[in-house]
């Protein structure tokens, strides 16, 4: 047990080392601004260093206890650490006590793990567990469905919740649509907000300058972005998949770059505001109507509620959302989608079986932007607003994180992960600054300890011989 | 004349920063065949230790700028390695043999985490870095033009080339080198031979990370205002050079570097600095679709 012993704690000393190596001088020395011409100085921030040395170091012990099948201690450790995250120690800031106490949660679970893991497999076995399996694999989304319907009549919907709502939604149809590209044509699109505001800018252009209303703009943005899809793809879709990834990138970049530096047509990094918002049957949503139109409220004779126009907005993204789900649902029973599907998992196969890879993959491409052109349309009809900052590369890796975190090519998986990245973040609005750093952790941890997502699924559409119990989702 | 003569020096000292990251791109696609996405933001840490270190130096009352610079080199250089060691075990190891995407995507949640940890300790201000080296002296004149070269512009191109040449001493004559170049033809094979891979694939991180950071220093030295996010166009410029000069080819990563560095400036210089970016980011696509196996590259065939 000696030797054992000793090797942890040499290996628990070395990760504390290479933390402290990694801190010293970025956490350490905090640069700040002085008011004068030299520029800057130091605040000295070596007491947070200490403590996080401490935790990765106590961590890292937890860990190859627990790995050595020490559970108690683990759990032991983990309860301390979490009684000394929220006791009301003296720490320098409020982030350490949290760092402590997440660190703590984080052994206390790793030490029940195996208890649950067993457990949940367990259960997975009787019948009953079996049925909830099938349920929840069969139902979960139509549940899911319903309570995005009945939620506007729910004294849940103040205008907060509808915010969100109609945030998460947009997320969720922008993340069906990569899915399209990512998760069944299998090509990683790292350029996929540029589709997205090619359609917001195409609306918020046509309908401030030209007069068109939203439901004529929809379909001609979806288009407009599809040939954008069209063209960037059309020269790189025969590059390999991470090469591809960094041309998209570019593109995103590129599409980015112009949108902010040609003033003349997009009235560059000002913005365009003042855009209209949809109507209903030619009824707008307002206190007062302008000139020759007519408020909703008046059409169907109910006093006027500022929450109205959300709601509407709600339903709008809904029904647009909806859509994008229903199209890949067909699509993947079409051969096009079989062969998106069988290009994601051998090109070569592909071409040898007379596959045509460079059409297919357009297809998927022009697809996926197509559903970012609506999604972009409807942005700048709700924002009202639209500037080059909504459209930066962060916005393609959240839509991505999305994709990935659901189970590439999971449609339920999507909406799962849209709730937990877009919705948790805002309903604890204390994480503020945490939450991109959090989301690109979350991203790592994802690929290294779950890779399939939430929701795995690469199981084939269509099968040639059925298999017994195959899932589908 | 005079005026071109100028650009070209600046392009010259521009491209010799983009080189040294982007060899760090091109050794890691070469033996892993992976694009290390948080490369840019390992020379943005790479920037903020020199910054740090430089002023630890005038709190220490070292005055002299040499002294100065080769300690701050050698404390960058050592402390962002750990950086990219730290990023390829937690991040990347345990990905070897996941599906093709998977160390991507990771390295991309690599650079939005180190973007945002360093927003989060170092707040999201610019941060000015004074002048360390100053000076110069007028090259020629020429219809009332002055072109000239400042000493920094030669100590960055004089610190790239000595680097540069370590680094393919390294490469070709000592048993590292040796063992990566063999985890570079067959990783497998060299595996059964004896060659410890995971530590070449390490050391790989290291050397990658440490040329990151001196590119960083040179950087900070050069524009004197660093931010959290100059790893982001930085990281994306470098691979295009390293993509243009070849990917998986060291010289091809320097020639690279110093095309896009040309490029840059002459398009800023001549036609409009707005579109600069742009520039770049096109010549990355076009290189990718008529030779994406770069200048110096040699082709990929794919086996199945």
């Amino acid at each position: 047990m000696a030797p054992r012993a000793i090797a942890m704690l040499k290996d628990a000393a070395l990760t504390a080392l290479v933390t402290a190596a990694l801190g010293i001088f970025i956490v350490g020395f905090r640069t700040i601004d002085v008011g004068s011409r030299t520029g800057l100085s130091f605040d000295y921030e070596l007491t947070d260093l200490a403590v996080a040395v401490i935790v990765v170091f106590l961590g890292r012990l937890g860990l190859s206890l627990a790995a050595a099948g020490l559970r108690w201690p683990v759990i032991a450790l983990g309860v301390v650490m979490v009684a000394a995250g929220v006791s009301p120690m003296k720490l320098p800031s409020g982030f350490l006590h949290w760092f402590v106490a997440l660190g703590g949660a984080l052994l206390v679970l790793r030490g029940i793990w195996p208890w649950a893991d067993r457990a949940v497999a367990v259960a997975s076995h009787t019948s009953g567990g079996r049925l909830v399996q099938e349920i929840g694999a069969k139902w979960l989304g139509w549940a899911l469905l319903a309570v995005a319907v009945v939620l506007p009549f729910t004294p849940l919907a103040d205008q907060k919740t509808m915010d969100l709502g109609v945030l998460i939604l947009t997320y969720v149809m922008l993340g069906w649509g990569l899915n399209i590209v990512v998760g069944l044509a299998g090509l990683l699109d790292l350029g996929y907000v540029a589709f997205y505001a090619v359609g917001a800018y195409a609306y918020a252009l046509l309908s401030t300058q030209h007069g068109l209303g939203f439901w004529a703009v929809l379909p001609l943005a979806g288009m407009l972005a599809a040939t954008f899809g069209i063209l960037l793809g059309f020269p790189v879709l025969r590059l390999r998949g991470d090469y591809l990834a960094i041309v998209t990138l570019g593109f995103g970049e590129i599409i980015r770059l112009v949108i902010l530096n040609w003033v003349d047509f997009t009235n560059g990094p000002a913005g365009i505001g003042s855009i209209p918002g949809p109507t209903l049957f030619g009824a707008v949503f307002a206190e007062t109507a302008p000139a020759g139109r007519q408020t909703v409220a008046e059409m169907l004779g109910i006093p006027f509620n500022s929450n109205h126009r959300l709601i509407f907005l709600y339903y709008v993204i809904l029904v647009l959302a909806l859509i994008t789900n229903l199209f890949t649902q067909r699509m993947r029973r079409l051969p096009v989608g079989r062969a998106w599907e069988a290009l994601r998992e051998d090109e070569t196969a592909c071409k040898a079986l007379g596959i045509n890879p460079t059409n297919t993959k357009l297809t998927a491409f022009a697809v996926g932007a197509m559903f970012a052109g609506f999604a972009g349309s409807f942005f700048a009809a709700k924002q009202r607003f639209i500037s080059p900052e909504s459209f930066t590369f962060i916005e393609s890796a959240i839509i991505l994180a999305i994709v990935v975190l659901g189970g590439m090519g999971s449609q339920v998986g999507v909406v799962l992960a849209a709730v937990l990245l877009i919705g948790l973040p805002e309903w604890f609005r204390e994480l503020g600054n945490y939450r991109m750093l959090a989301f690109g952790l979350a991203m790592v941890l994802i690929m290294v300890f779950r890779p399939r997502g939430l929701i795995g699924h690469r199981e084939p559409s269509i099968r040639l011989h059925p298999v017994a119990s195959a899932g589908s989702g | 004349m005079a005026y071109f003569t100028q650009q070209l020096i600046n392009a010259i000292t521009l491209g010799a920063i983009y080189g040294l990251i982007a060899i760090g791109y091109t050794m890691v696609y070469g033996i892993i065949g992976m694009i290390n996405f948080a490369h840019g933001e390992v020379f943005m840490i790479g920037a903020f230790i020199s910054l740090i270190g430089f002023m630890i130096c005038s709190l220490l009352g070292i005055g002299s700028a040499p002294v100065a610079i080769v300690l701050v080199l050698l404390i960058a250089m050592a402390f962002t390695s750990v950086y990219g060691w730290a990023i390829e075990r937690t991040a990347y190891r345990p990905l070897r043999g996941s599906f093709r995407l998977a160390p991507l995507i990771s390295a991309i949640g690599v650079s939005i985490a180190l973007q945002n940890y360093v927003q989060l300790v170092q707040g999201a201000r610019p941060k000015p870095g004074g002048q360390i080296v100053s000076g110069g002296f007028n090259l020629f004149s020429l219809d009332g033009f002055d072109v000239r070269v400042s000493w920094l512009q030669i100590i960055i191109v004089v610190v790239t080339i000595v680097l540069m040449a370590g680094f393919a001493w390294l490469i070709a004559r000592t048993s590292l080198g040796r063992r990566q170049r063999a985890c570079e033809q067959d990783i497998k094979m060299a595996a059964l031979l004896g060659v410890d891979v995971d530590r070449t694939i390490s050391l790989t991180f290291v050397l990658g990370a440490a040329l990151a950071a001196v590119a960083g220093m040179l950087f900070l030295m050069y524009y004197g205002v660093i931010d959290f996010f100059i790893g982001f166009l930085a990281g994306i410029k470098a691979f295009t050079a390293a993509v243009l000069g070849g990917i998986g080819s060291l010289p091809g990563a320097m020639l690279g570097g110093l095309l896009i560095g040309l490029i840059e400036v002459f398009w800023a210089g001549y036609f409009s600095s707005e579109y600069k970016d742009v520039a770049a980011f096109s010549i990355l696509v076009l290189v990718l679709i008529f030779r994406p196996t770069g200048l110096l590259g040699k082709p990929e065939i794919e086996k199945v």
